[in-house]
């Protein structure tokens, strides 16, 4: 009877929800982030466009890739780590107590700056998340949708069953683009996904997330400020762990507003 | 602190305008000397304006150079890419005041062993005010003062004023007189010249303008 009531309380605050303006698919209110003592984050207010790519750059050590990592919990794992403030996704806020991890990682997915596909074959990779989700899909249908998305199909629809570790570096990105695909998700976020690659493989990727952004909603940090350039719609620009500009790429990279945005884009410091 | 890449970066950007500084400098000696000749019928003073003009090309030729290698090499962004932008199309302002100064020379050359039908005052005050707005202009680019917009505007009201006035006045001499039709229409070219390039003067303006703020100047055409 306990259980049930508790069950109905968590259903109860789960639902609690706040109603986001129409085309922004995330958001952050006074969200602040700590290592131990080490404020990383501060007061961030960010909001995240659906149906586009928004980049997070910045200097090393600013605090991009730990905003980008929040968006879907990843921090959780560090013991040291603590949050104020909120991440909504949908309505939904994401750090609430009740709220599954599990489910949010589900619906935000993530690609690393180096690419990790697991030692399987190449149509297992993709098709790993969804026997771990429990999900009711055609194994077929699945690998071969997600790698068309990830424009990887061509390549690779005659060596399915080989190791996906045989695959060059910008496949094996392209891969674990895919396998992130596979489950469905609404948000992807990358974390430097072309700083390992050349700049062929980087251009097939460039070309993919303009490709992504009409179903998912993007999320990229990069170091390449060209790239941010050409790949987003909207630029934040980080610095010492604050939201120092957040704006249309095109106003960020021809007329920032802060002096500190236009000193780092133009290569003054950093 | 700067990373050494950036400074040399920094340095060929400064060395950009500098370049585009001295072809100021050399297009508005070419409008000086191309009057004095036309004033005097020097036909010395037209060759010079000649090298001069060649010069001028000789830097729109080399600024365009520099300002493509900076932007395949550099990738620059804001400010910058604003500030090579505004180089790259100020020079065919520049450019284009050199070559009417070489074609007033020509008006100089046809004019050549002719005496003026009378002394020459307004079309000299015209080319004063029209230097006036190229100096301005190039002052406005090497100071970044944006703020220079609207006293070119008002000189260029000035100017528009004076081709109205002397294109009247040598129309009435050429009315009196048909002798007169010849040298009259060759005044009449280089009223249309200055007037010409008191427009360069303030295009280079509002490039500067854009440079300094982002904003294109937008006006009637």
């Amino acid at each position: 009877m306990i259980n049930k009531v508790l069950e109905l309380l968590k259903e109860e605050k789960a639902c609690q929800r706040i109603s986001l303006p129409p085309g922004i698919k995330a958001k952050t209110s006074g969200f602040s982030l700590w290592y131990g003592s080490t404020k990383a984050l501060k007061d961030i207010n960010i909001e995240i466009k659906e149906n586009k790519v928004t980049a997070i750059i910045g200097p090393s050590g600013c605090g991009k890739s730990t905003l980008l990592r929040c968006f879907n919990r990843m921090n959780d794992t560090i013991v040291s780590v603590r949050t104020e403030g909120n991440i909504w996704l949908d309505g939904y806020d994401i750090y609430d107590d009740v709220t599954d991890c599990v489910d949010i990682r589900r619906k935000v997915g993530m690609v690393f700056q180096k690419p990790n596909p697991f030692p399987f074959s190449i149509a297992n990779n993709i098709y790993y998340g969804c026997q771990v989700n429990d999900m009711d899909v055609e194994k077929d249908e699945v690998v071969e949708r997600c790698l068309k998305q990830a424009a990887l199909w061509e390549e690779v629809k005659d060596r399915l069953s080989e190791n996906a570790l045989s695959l060059s570096g910008g496949q094996q990105q392209r891969l674990c683009i895919a396998r992130a695909l596979a489950i469905e998700p609404e948000v992807i976020l990358m974390d430097e996904p072309c700083s390992a690659l050349d700049p062929i493989a980087t251009a097939k990727i460039e070309d993919l997330i303009h490709e992504l952004k009409k179903d998912y909603t993007v999320v990229i940090v990069t170091h390449n400020m060209q790239q941010a350039a050409r790949v987003s719609d909207y630029t934040a620009y980080m610095y010492l762990g604050e939201l120092i500009e957040f704006g249309k790429t095109k106003q960020i990279f021809e007329k920032p507003r802060e002096e500190n945005t236009e000193k780092y884009i133009t290569g003054r410091f950093g | 602190m700067v990373p050494e890449v950036r400074r040399a970066y920094l340095e060929e950007l400064k060395e950009l305008g500098g370049m585009v500084e001295e072809m100021g400098d050399l297009a508005i000696e070419a409008i000086s000397l191309a009057i004095q000749g036309l004033v005097e019928l020097d036909e010395e003073k037209v060759k010079k304006v000649e090298d001069i003009d060649a010069r001028i090309y000789a830097y729109d030729r080399a600024i365009e150079k520099k300002g493509l290698n900076l932007i395949a090499l550099q990738a620059p962004v804001a400010k910058d890419l604003r500030f090579i932008g505004t180089c790259l199309k100020i020079i065919t302002d520049l450019d284009r005041i050199g070559r009417y100064s070489m074609d007033i020379g020509k008006v100089t050359q046809r004019l050549s062993g002719k005496t003026h039908m009378k002394k020459l005052v307004s079309i000299p005050y015209m080319a004063q005010l029209t230097m006036e707005m190229v100096d301005m202009a190039v002052d406005s680019f090497v100071e970044g003062d944006e703020a220079k917009l609207e006293p070119i505007y008002e000189r260029e009201e000035k100017v528009d004023a004076l081709y109205d006035e002397i294109f009247r006045e040598v129309l009435t001499y050429m009315i009196e007189d048909p002798k007169y039709i010849s040298m009259g229409t060759q005044y009449v070219l280089v009223i249309r010249y200055l007037e010409r390039m008191a427009d360069h003067a303030c295009n280079i303006v509002e490039r500067v303008v854009y440079m300094e703020t982002g904003e294109m100047v937008e006006h009637d055409i």
